[in-house]
C-alpha cells in the first residue's frame, strides 16, 4: 500500500503588493492589490510504506508547503493527495492520529509546562491507553537517553535535547508515517547522528514510513534511499541517492604527494593520450582529475610508473557538490548535459 | 477526549498560577478603578437620588460587580490567536487531533477560573471592605448569577476568537483589536450602564451581543432586574452564544483555506 499519494499538487497563495512611495500607500489603504504566487506547481510522487524518502531542495523551493499540504495544515488549490489513506484536510481531525511531525524550528511541546506534563496532555489528545503509553514512552525515553530531562520545563532544556523530546512527542501515539521538517537544523554532530541511528533502527524495527526536508545532506546520505529534489516548485529529481551520485557526479580526483620537485609539465606528457586534468597545489603536490570514462587504474599506473610519490588521496566528488550545481543549474536535466559536455 | 480539553483548563490555571505576581498587582488595579468610578458617580449624583433607575447604593455595587466580573470573563484569546497565526505557530495547532478553537476557549476558561479564584473573591472583599457595596443576600441569586457570568464568558471569548481569526484576512490586526477591547468595555456597560446612554444609542445596544456580557447579568445582581425575568436574560445569553457560532464557524473555514503559514 502507498503511504503517500500525490498527484499534480499545486499551491497558490494570494500575496499582498504593496506600492511604492506615499501616494502608493493611500492607494493600497483603499484598494489592495493582490499577486498570485504559486509555491508548488502540479507536483506528483508517490512513496510505499516502510520508505525513508528525502525531500530536499533549496530555500523557498515549496518543502515545507508541501509537507503542510501533506500534513492537512493547508488547503491545496489544486491535485490529488491522499496519505495513509485519508484526504488530509478534509479528514484532519482523523488524519492526524496516524501522523507523526517534528518541525525543526517549531516547538510543538508547550513552553512553561514539565515535559512529561507535555507528554501527558499528548497522551490525552491522542487517546492513548496509559499501559501502551508508559510501555512506547520508556522505550522511547531509554532509546533517546531522555531520563533525567523529564521533569524539566521545555524551556530549560538544549536545543539538542529538546528536539529529542520533540521526536518523542510526535511518536507517543505510534503514527505509521513520521514527518521531518528540518529535523536536524542547528544540532551539534553528536547529536545528529543519534537521531539519525534511531530513525533508522525505527524505521528498521516498526517499519514506520519517513519523510523528510533537510538542508544537510549528511541526514539524506545515513537515512534515505530515495531523494526528490524540488526546484522552484517543481520536482527536479526522484529516485536513488546512489544514481543521483554516479550520474551527476562527474568524476573523482586523486591528490598526489611527490618525493620532489615534479613540474606540471612532467606530469602532463605522463598522462598524455587520456581525457585527464591537472592542478598544482604546491610544489609537491598536485591533483589528477579523472572524469567517469577514464579509469582509474590506468591514470593511476602512469603517474606511479613516471614518478616518485610518496602518498596517494581519493576524493569522491561529494553529494554537497552534486546537489549545488542542480541547484545553480536550476535542473537536474541541465546538470546532466552539462556533465556530459565538460 | 474530553479529559485532554480538561487538562488545557488545568494546565493553564497552573500556569496562571506560576506567574501569579502579575496579578496581585491586578487586584490593586481593579480596586483604584471601582474608587475612581465610585467618586465619580458620587460627583454625579451630587444631592440626587435616582439617575436613570439607579439608586447610589445601587449604583455602587453596579460598578463593583461589574469590574469584577469584567476581572473573571476578560481573556486575551484574541491576542493568543492573532500570535499564533503570525508567527505561524498555529501550524502545530493544526497537526493535533483536536479542535483548535475548542483548546483556546478551555485556555481562557483556565484562566477566567485562576481570576475567579485568586482575584475576584478577593478582590471583591477587599472592595466590601472600603466601599458601601451591598451585595445580594439570597442564594439563589448568587446560583442564578454564576450561570450568567458564565455565559459572560462565553459571548466575551467568542467575540475575542472572531478579533483574532481576523489576523488570517489582514496582516496586523492590532488596530481591530483595541477597538473591540474598547467597545466591549463601553457597550458592555462596564464603564457607564446602558441605561444612561441616549434612547437611540440604547436602542441599538439592544441589537448587540455586548449588553448580555455585562449589563444584564449586573442589574439582575443588584436587583434592578427581578428575580422573574432572570430566565429571559439567561436565555437572550444563550441567543447570542448561539448565534455566535456561526461566524466564527464560516470564518475559521475559510480561513482553513487560506491560511498561509508564515516563516516557510
Amino acid at each position: 500500500m502507498l503511504a503517500i499519494d500525490v498527484k499534480d499538487l499545486r499551491k497558490e497563495f494570494r500575496v499582498q503588493k504593496n506600492r511604492e512611495g506615499l501616494s502608493g500607500a493611500l492607494k493600497d489603504l483603499f484598494k489592495r492589490e493582490y499577486r498570485e504566487v504559486r509555491a508548488v506547481k502540479d507536483i506528483s510522487f508517490q512513496i510505499p510504506q516502510g520508505e525513508i524518502c528525502g525531500y530536499i531542495g533549496e530555500n523557498g523551493a515549496g518543502k515545507s508547503t508541501t509537507i503542510k499540504m501533506l500534513t492537512g495544515i493547508l488547503v491545496p488549490t489544486a491535485g490529488e493527495l491522499k496519505v495513509n489513506g485519508y484526504v488530509p484536510y478534509k479528514d484532519r481531525e482523523k488524519f492526524v492520529n496516524g501522523i507523526g511531525v517534528v518541525f525543526g524550528q517549531r516547538s510543538q511541546l508547550w513552553w512553561d509546562i514539565g515535559v512529561i506534563e507535555s507528554f501527558q496532555l499528548l497522551r490525552k489528545v491522542y487517546r492513548v491507553p496509559e499501559a501502551d503509553f508508559r510501555k512506547r514512552l520508556n522505550n522511547l525515553v531509554e532509546r533517546l537517553e531522555l531520563g533525567d530531562l523529564l521533569n524539566r520545563p521545555v524551556r530549560k532544556l538544549s536545543l539538542g535535547q529538546r528536539m529529542r523530546c520533540e521526536l518523542v512527542a510526535s511518536l507517543l501515539h505510534n503514527p505509521s508515517i513520521l514527518f521531518l521538517d528540518e529535523p536536524t537544523i542547528g544540532l551539534d554532530i553528536v547529536v545528529k547522528t543519534e537521531i539519525r541511528d534511531f530513525l533508522m533502527q525505527m524505521n528498521r524495527e516498526e517499519g514506520t514510513t519517513i519523510l523528510l526536508t533537510t538542508h544537510d545532506l549528511q541526514d539524506i546520505e545515513a537515512l534515505c534511499s530515495r531523494v526528490i529534489m524540488l526546484d522552484d516548485g517543481r520536482v527536479i529529481y526522484d529516485g536513488g541517492l546512489d544514481e543521483l551520485k554516479t550520474k551527476w557526479s562527474k568524476g573523482r580526483e586523486i591528490q598526489f604527494q611527490f618525493a620532489n620537485q615534479t613540474p606540471i609539465a612532467k606530469l602532463k606528457q605522463l598522462t598524455e593520450g587520456i581525457n585527464v586534468g591537472w592542478t598544482i597545489e604546491n610544489d609537491v603536490t598536485a591533483k589528477l582529475f579523472v572524469p567517469h570514462e577514464v579509469s582509474v587504474s590506468e591514470a593511476m599506473a602512469r603517474v606511479v610508473g613516471g614518478a616518485d610519490i610518496r602518498d596517494i588521496k581519493i576524493f569522491e566528488t561529494n553529494t554537497d557538490e552534486i546537489v549545488r550545481g542542480i541547484y545553480q543549474s536550476g535542473s537536474a536535466d541541465v546538470a546532466k548535459k552539462e556533465v556530459a559536455t565538460s | 477526549m474530553m479529559s485532554a480539553y480538561f487538562d488545557f483548563i488545568r494546565i493553564r490555571f497552573l500556569m496562571m498560577l506560576a506567574y501569579r505576581v502579575n496579578y496581585y498587582s491586578g487586584i490593586i488595579i481593579y480596586a483604584i478603578n471601582i474608587g475612581a468610578y465610585y467618586f465619580l458617580w458620587q460627583a454625579i449624583y451630587g444631592s440626587q437620588d435616582t439617575l436613570a433607575g439607579f439608586t447610589v447604593a445601587q449604583m455602587t455595587t453596579y460598578i463593583a460587580v461589574s469590574w469584577m466580573a469584567r476581572a473573571f470573563y476578560f481573556n486575551n484569546l484574541d491576542r493568543e490567536i492573532a500570535n499564533e497565526i503570525r508567527d505561524g505557530s498555529v501550524a502545530v495547532q493544526l497537526i493535533r487531533p483536536y479542535n483548535y478553537l475548542f483548546v483556546k476557549m478551555m485556555q481562557g476558561f483556565g484562566e477566567g477560573l485562576f481570576r475567579l479564584l485568586l482575584f475576584m473573591v478577593p478582590g471583591l472583599f477587599i472592595v466590601c471592605l472600603i466601599f458601601p457595596v451591598s451585595l445580594p443576600t439570597d442564594p439563589k441569586v448568587w446560583l442564578i448569577y454564576l450561570v450568567m457570568l458564565f455565559l459572560s464568558f462565553l459571548i466575551n471569548s467568542q467575540i475575542n476568537i472572531m478579533t483574532g481569526l481576523f489576523a488570517f484576512f489582514v496582516e496586523n490586526n492590532e488596530g481591530m483589536m483595541r477597538m473591540k477591547r474598547v467597545m466591549v468595555d463601553l457597550f458592555s456597560g462596564v464603564v457607564v450602564p446602558i441605561a444612561f446612554f441616549p434612547g437611540w444609542l440604547s436602542g441599538i445596544m439592544e441589537w448587540l451581543p455586548f449588553q448580555a456580557i455585562t449589563y444584564l447579568p449586573s442589574s439582575f445582581f443588584t436587583g434592578r432586574t427581578p428575580l422573574e425575568e432572570a430566565g429571559s436574560v439567561i436565555l437572550l445569553q444563550l441567543f447570542w452564544f448561539l448565534l455566535l457560532l456561526i461566524p466564527i464557524w464560516l470564518t475559521w473555514r475559510s480561513a482553513r483555506k487560506r491560511l498561509f503559514v508564515q516563516g516557510g
